[in-house]
C-alpha cells in the first residue's frame, strides 16, 4: 500500500528505484514532464499511466482523464499541447460498449483540448489480469521561447495562485466506487488547463512554477515545489476553497481536503506585481473561473508547507504519506 | 601520638557528577571553615578536587557533608586519598585545573529559602527585589547563552554589576560568590506593567497586577521559561473567561499558591507530594481536589484532581504579595502563555503580540528568556511532563554511544542528545502540528547540543513515516545517517536505559500507548515485546480494529466504539451512547468503511481502547485534547471495585479485545454506571498485563517486566499493574526520571541507536 498513493513512498520509489535504474540514460525526477531540444524546437514531452475505478464517474471517465491528464502535464511546462498517443491494456471480458464510450470520451476530450491522437497501441490481458481498462497516454507539445515554468524556479515573495476549489475529482471518484450516495453532487473537475496557461501566459506575467495537483491534492504538489525549490509555502487556512460536498465527505471519512486528487486545477507561483493580472486574466477563463490567492511563496521554514489557521497558530501541512495514518498519541 | 595533641590528617576528596555551576566551590569554602580546617578547592576536568587538613573527626565530618552538597549539586562519585600533611592555614578557592571537560549547564531553581528571607527583610538590600537570587537558586538553564556558565554566557550579561554585588561575586564566603543570575535593586533587571497606553514599575507595577487580578482579570506574567496566563483561580467569571479567550476546551489548568498550607487547603497531598511541592525543582503537582477547597469549578471541569504548585521565583512571591501588602488571590490559575498548539511565549514583542486577545495586561521584566521551558508536572512516582527545574538534567545511560541526536515523536515531542554514557533530554517541547513547534524543536535540538558539548554524527527518529520530527531530522541531517527506531520498542528501551539495564540485557516489555507505526504498517499501541537494546520481538499484542479515518477517530472517540462494538459483533444499538452520537450519516459511511477498509489503518491501540470504552460507557464521544477520554474515565474509576471484564487471548499472544466490549456494552445496556464500567475495565487492562507477562516468563524465563507508554500516566492501571506483577515475583520497571509518555522516547532512540 502507500506506493501509489502520490504521496511521500511514490516519490521515494521514483528516486531512490526507477530513476537510478536508468543510469546515465535517465533523467531527473523532478516533475511530470521533460522539455527537450529536438531539431532546433522545445518540446514537451510526457507520458502518464491510468488505473481508475470506476472507469466512470460523475463528470468524467477514465477517456476524459487520460487525454486532459496528459494535456495537463504539458501545459504546466507552459507547452502548447499538439499530438497525444494512446496504448489500452484491455481485461478479457470487458464489455466493448464500456471501451466504446472511452474512447468516444477521449475524442471528444481531445477535440474539445484542440490535440489529436495520432498513435496508439491495444493489448488484451486474461481476465483477473487486469483491472476492466488500464490506459496510457503520451504527449508532444511546443514550449515557446522565453518561457521557462519549472518548480525550481518558485521564489520568496511569490504569490500562490489556485485556478480553483479543491477535492472534486477525488470526492466524485471515491463516492461512484463506493457506492456512497451522500457526495453524488460532487462531479469530478476533469479539464484540459493549457488553455488558461496560454490566457495566463498573455499577460506578459513571468510564470515561475505550475504545477496540476492531482494525486496527493494541493498538499502534495506544494511540498514538492517547497522541496524542490529549498522555499517554504505559507498558506491562509480561510483562504483555502473546498467546497461543501467535498467538505462534508471528508469529514465523514477522515480525509484531508487538501490530499484529495483534483485533475482539472492548477496551482501558480507568480511574482507579487504580476499577481492581480495573472489572476484577472485566469478569473476570465471558464477553466479559472474560481481562481484565488491562497499564499505566499516565503524564505523561511525552506521544504515546508503550513498554513495560518483561525485560532492564529500556523498548522504543518505535511506530504501525504500514500494513507491516512493517525499521528495523535 | 601524644597525650592531648590532637592528630593532624590531609585528605583529599575527588567529586564528580553535577558539580560546577551550581555553588559547590563556596560550599566547600564554608564547610571547610566552619569545620575549622584548612585546604584548598579546585574545578577539574571531571569535577572538582577538594583537599582538607585539620583532626581527624572533622575531616570525617567534612567527607559526610561533601556527599550531600549544595543543594544544586548532583554528586555521583566521591574518591578519598590521604596526603602528606602540609601544615597550610587557611582555605583557599583555587583557579580551575585543566579545563571542565563539560560544563553542565543546571536546571533553574525555586526561590531559596535565605533568598525568600531576605527578600522579606525590610532592613535587606535586597528587600522585595523582584529578581533576588543566589548560588542555590534562580535561573540557570532559561538564561543560558552559550559555554561555559560565566556571567557573560547568560542573558545577564546586559546587567553590569553594581560594586556591591561585584563584591559579594568575588567573594568565597559569600552566598552569592560566583552566582551568575546575581542582581540588586540598583543593578538588576527592572519590572514594569503594560495595562493599555500606560506602563508602571517596579512596586507600582506588582501592586496593580494584583490589583487587576483581584479584580477578575487575566495577566501575562513573564515567568523563569515563558509567559503565564494568571487569573484568580477561586473566581469562577474570570477562569471561564480564560478558558474562552484559550478555545481551552476542557482540558485542566494548573494553579499556583503562595505557600503550603493553600496548597493543602485545595488538594490531597502525601508526604511525597509534599516534598515535591516545596523541593527546589518545583513542578506542578497533580493531586486528589479537596471538596470545599473553593476553587472555580473551571479550573478542572472534568477531573477529579488539581494540578498546583508553590511560587517559585521571587516575582511570583511578590505577585502574590508579602505581609502587610493590599490583599490579592491566594491562588491563581497559572497556564502557559500560548495560543493554542503553539510553545510557550518567551520573547516581550512576541507576548504583546500573540497574547493580545487573551491578557488584559503584561507583568514583564527585561531579563531575556533564552530557551522556553514549560512548568514541569508529576503525580506520584510519576512525571507527566519533564521542562523547569529536571531539564537539561543528563540522564546516565548504561553503556557508552557514540555523539547522537534523537528527534523523538511527534505528540509530546522532546529531544535528546547523547555521547558517552550520558543523555540530555531536552525539556518538553510540545505536538509536531505547528510550525513554532517544529522550530522550537530546531532550535532546541542545536542549544543542547551546545551546552553538553555533543557533536551528533548520527540522527536518531521514529519509523512512522508521517512524523513531522523524522521530516526535520532527514531535512537537517546535512549527510549524516538518519537511522529509525520503532516506537514501542523505543518506549521499552528508555525504561531498560534510565533503570541502568546493560547492553545485553533482554526484558518483557510493555508497552501500551495511544499511537505508534508498527514494523507492518499497521498503528500498534497493545504491544508485548521481548525487548532488548537491539532489536525486539513482538510476543504479542491486542487485537487488531479497524480505525478509520486517521486522527478523526481519534478526535471523534465515537468512531473508535463503533469500530469496536463491529468487530466485537456487537450490534449498532442506539441504546448505546456512541451510536446515538454518531451522526446517521457518518453511521452509514463508517459502517461501509469498516467493511471495505476504506481509508482504515489496523490498530491495536490501548489508548484508543480507553476511548472506545469511555464512549460505550457514555463518558465522551468527542474529545478536545489528547488522552481526554481515558483521564476522565480513570477519574470516574477510583472508588468502585469490580471484577475484570475478561479476554481472549490465543497461542500467539494476540488478545482479543471483542469479550470485553461484549461485556461492556452488555453492562452499560442493563443500565451499570460508567464508574463501574470503568473499574472493570480498568480491571482488565492489568489482567491482561499480568496474563501476557506470565505468557512471556513460561516461554523466555525472563521475569523482568518494563512497563512503557503514555497509557501508563494512568495511576490507577500503572500502580494496579506494579502491584499484580510484584505479587507474582516478577521485577517491576516503569519510568521514573522520564515521562512514561512520547516525552521519554528520545531516550530509548539513542540507546537502541547507540546499542546496534
Ligand atoms: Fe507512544
Ligand atoms: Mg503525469
Ligand atoms: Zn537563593
Ligand atoms: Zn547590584
Amino acid at each position: 500500500a502507500g506506493h501509489g498513493g502520490g504521496g511521500a513512498m511514490s516519490a521515494d520509489l521514483v528516486r531512490h528505484l526507477i530513476v537510478p535504474g536508468y543510469g546515465d540514460a535517465g533523467g531527473t525526477a523532478e516533475r511530470d514532464c521533460a522539455v527537450v531540444e529536438a531539431g532546433g524546437a522545445r518540446l514537451a514531452f510526457t507520458t502518464d499511466a491510468y488505473v481508475v475505478q470506476p472507469m466512470f464517474f460523475p463528470g468524467g471517465s477514465i477517456g476524459d482523464l487520460a487525454v486532459n491528464g496528459t494535456v495537463n502535464d504539458l501545459a504546466m511546462a507552459g507547452a502548447t499541447p499538439l499530438f497525444l498517443s494512446a496504448a489500452f491494456i484491455l481485461e478479457e471480458g470487458t464489455p466493448l460498449a464500456d471501451l466504446g464510450r472511452i474512447t468516444a470520451a477521449m475524442g471528444a476530450a481531445a477535440t474539445a483540448a484542440g490535440v489529436r491522437l495520432v498513435t496508439g497501441d491495444t493489448k488484451v490481458v486474461g481476465h483477473g489480469s487486469g483491472d476492466g481498462v488500464y490506459l496510457t497516454t503520451s504527449g508532444v507539445g511546443v514550449v515557446a521561447d522565453g518561457v521557462e515554468i519549472e518548480p525550481r524556479r518558485a521564489a520568496a515573495g511569490d504569490a500562490v495562485l489556485i485556478s480553483g476549489d479543491l477535492g472534486r475529482h477525488g470526492v466524485a471518484v471515491l463516492s461512484r466506487r463506493e457506492g456512497l450516495e451522500f457526495a453524488t453532487t460532487v462531479a469530478s473537475d476533469t479539464a484540459p488547463l493549457h488553455g488558461l496557461v496560454a490566457a495566463m501566459l498573455a499577460t506578459g506575467a513571468d510564470l515561475h512554477v505550475l504545477r496540476d495537483p492531482t494525486r496527493g491534492g494541493l498538499a502534495a504538489a506544494l511540498n514538492e515545489i517547497a522541496a524542490t525549490a529549498r522555499v517554504g509555502v505559507e498558506l491562509t487556512e480561510r483562504d483555502l476553497p473546498v467546497p461543501d460536498g467535498v467538505a462534508d465527505a471528508c469529514h465523514l471519512l477522515g480525509l484531508d481536503p487538501l490530499q484529495v486528487a483534483n485533475e482539472g486545477r492548477l496551482v501558480a507561483f507568480v511574482r507579487p506585481d504580476q499577481a492581480d493580472d495573472v489572476l484577472a486574466a485566469m478569473r476570465a477563463h471558464p477553466y479559472g473561473t474560481g481562481a484565488r490567492r491562497i499564499g505566499t511563496c516565503v524564505a523561511g521554514h525552506p521544504g515546508m508547507v503550513v498554513a495560518r489557521t483561525a485560532l492564529g497558530g500556523t498548522r504543518v501541512i505535511s506530504m501525504p504519506i500514500g494513507e491516512q495514518l493517525p499521528r495523535i498519541c | 601520638e601524644l597525650v592531648g595533641r590532637a592528630r593532624t590528617v590531609r585528605r583529599r576528596f575527588a567529586v564528580s557528577g553535577l558539580v560546577q555551576g551550581v555553588g559547590f566551590r563556596p560550599f566547600a569554602y564554608t564547610t571547610a571553615t566552619g569545620l575549622g580546617l584548612a585546604g584548598s578547592v579546585t574545578n577539574t576536568a571531571d569535577g572538582v578536587a577538594v583537599e582538607v587538613e585539620g583532626c581527624p573527626d572533622a575531616v570525617h565530618e567534612y567527607g559526610l557533608r561533601l556527599r550531600e552538597g549544595p543543594p544544586l549539586a548532583v554528586i555521583t562519585a566521591v574518591e578519598e586519598r590521604e596526603q602528606e600533611v602540609r601544615g597550610t592555614a587557611g582555605f583557599r578557592i583555587e583557579a580551575s585545573t585543566g579545563g571542565p571537560a563539560r560544563t553542565l549547564a543546571a536546571p533553574d531553581v525555586a526561590i531559596c529559602d535565605d533568598c525568600l528571607g531576605e527578600l522579606r527583610d525590610p532592613g535587606g538590600r535586597r528587600h522585595r527585589h523582584p529578581f533576588i537570587s543566589c548560588v542555590n537558586c534562580g535561573p540557570r538553564y532559561t538564561i543560558v547563552t552559550g559555554l561555559p556558565y560565566d556571567r557573560a554566557a547568560t542573558t545577564m550579561a546586559r546587567f553590569p554589576m553594581c560594586g556591591r554585588c561585584r563584591a559579594e561575586y568575588e567573594d568565597p564566603a559569600d552566598r552569592r560568590f560566583h552566582a551568575q543570575p546575581i542582581a540588586c535593586h540598583d543593578c538588576g533587571p527592572r519590572l514594569e506593567l503594560i495595562l493599555g497606553p500606560m506602563t508602571m514599575t517596579g512596586a507600582d507595577a506588582l501592586s496593580e497586577a494584583r490589583a487587576l487580578l483581584a479584580a477578575g482579570r487575566i495577566v501575562a506574567v513573564k515567568g523563569l521559561g515563558g509567559y503565564h496566563l494568571a487569573c484568580d483561580a477561586r473566581n469562577a467569571d474570570a477562569v471561564a473567561e480564560l478558558r474562552r479567550r484559550k478555545r481551552r476546551g476542557g482540558k485542566p489548568f494548573a494553579v499556583m499558591v503562595a505557600g503550603a498550607r493553600t496548597a493543602y487547603r485545595i488538594g490531597v497531598f502525601t508526604d511525597r507530594d509534599r516534598d515535591l511541592l516545596a523541593g527546589a525543582r518545583r513542578p506542578i503537582v497533580l493531586v486528589p481536589r479537596r471538596s470545599g477547597g473553593g476553587l472555580a469549578g473551571q479550573v478542572a471541569p472534568d477531573s477529579p484532581d488539581v494540578g498546583v504548585m508553590l511560587a517559585y521565583t521571587p516575582l511570583h512571591v511578590l505577585l502574590f504579595g508579602l505581609p502587610g501588602d493590599p490583599p490579592g488571590p491566594d491562588v491563581l490559575v497559572m497556564t502557559s502563555g500560548n495560543v493554542a498548539g503553539e510553545p510557550i511565549v518567551t520573547d516581550d514583542a512576541d507576548a504583546l503580540r500573540r497574547l493580545a486577545g487573551l491578557a488584559d495586561a503584561w507583568l514583564r521584566h527585561d531579563r531575556e528568556i533564552r530557551v522556553a521551558c514549560d512548568d514541569s508536572v508529576v503525580r506520584g512516582d510519576v512525571i507527566l511532563r519533564r521542562a523547569r527545574g529536571y531539564a537539561p538534567m543528563p540522564v546516565p545511560l548504561p553503556f557508552a554511544i557514540g555523539p547522537s541526536l534523537a528527534a523523538g515523536a511527534d505528540a509530546k515531542n522532546a529531544c535528546a542528545v547523547g555521547d558517552g554514557r550520558s543523555v540530555w533530554m531536552s525539556q518538553h517541547i510540545g505536538d509536531m502540528d505547528d510550525l513554532s513547534t517544529v522550530e522550537t524543536l530546531h532550535t532546541l535540538a542545536a542549544h543542547l547540543g551546545d551546552i553538553a558539548g555533543v557533536e551528533p554524527k548520527t540522527l536518531v527518529t521514529d519509523q512512522h513515516p508521517g512524523y513531522r520530527s523524522g521530516c526535520w531530522a532527514r531535512a537537517n541531517a546535512g549527510g549524516r545517517p538518519v537511522r529509525t527506531v520503532q516506537h514501542h520498542h523505543a518506549h521499552i528501551a528508555a525504561v531498560m536505559a534510565e533503570h541502568g539495564l546493560g547492553a545485553g540485557e533482554r526484558v518483557i516489555g510493555i508497552a501500551f500507548d495511544g499511537t505508534g507505526y508498527g514494523t507492518d504498517g499497521a498503528i500498534w499501541g497493545g504491544e508485548i515485546l521481548i525487548a532488548g537494546y537491539a532489536g525486539f520481538e513482538r510476543a504479542g499484542h491486542v487485537g487488531y480494529v479497524p480505525l478509520a479515518g486517521g486522527d478523526a477517530s481519534v478526535r471523534r472517540t465515537y468512531r473508535m466504539a463503533l469500530s469496536h462494538l463491529r468487530s466485537a459483533g456487537v450490534p449498532w444499538d442506539p441504546a448505546l451512547p456512541p451510536v446515538a452520537a454518531c451522526p446517521e450519516a457518518e453511521r452509514d459511511i463508517l459502517a461501509h468503511q469498516l467493511r471495505t477498509g476504506l481509508a482504515c489503518v489496523p490498530t491495536s491501540s490501548v489508548g484508543r481502547l480507553f476511548d472506545a470504552v469511555a464512549a460505550i460507557a457514555g463518558v465522551r464521544q468527542t474529545v478536545t485534547y489528547e488522552g481526554e477520554a481515558a483521564l476522565v474515565l480513570e477519574g470516574l474509576s477510583r472508588q468502585a471495585g469490580g471484577t475484570a471484564y475478561p479476554w481472549k487471548i490465543d497461542e500467539s499472544g494476540v488478545a482479543d479485545p471483542g469479550p470485553l466490549i461484549r461485556a461492556v456494552a452488555s453492562d452499560v445496556l442493563a443500565g451499570v454506571p460508567a464508574t463501574l464500567v470503568g473499574a472493570r475495565f480498568h480491571a482488565a487492562v492489568i489482567d491482561l498485563i499480568v496474563t501476557q507477562a506470565q505468557r512471556c516468563r513460561e516461554s523466555t524465563g525472563l521475569d523482568v517486566a518494563a512497563l512503557g507508554g503514555g497509557v501508563f500516566q494512568n495511576a490507577i492501571l500503572l500502580t494496579g499493574a506494579v502491584r499484580e506483577l510484584r505479587d507474582r515475583g516478577f521485577v517491576v520497571l516503569w519510568p521514573r526520571l522520564l515521562p512514561p509518555n512520547d516525552g521519554g522516547i528520545a531516550l530509548g532512540q539513542l540507546a537502541v541507536a547507540g546499542a546496534a
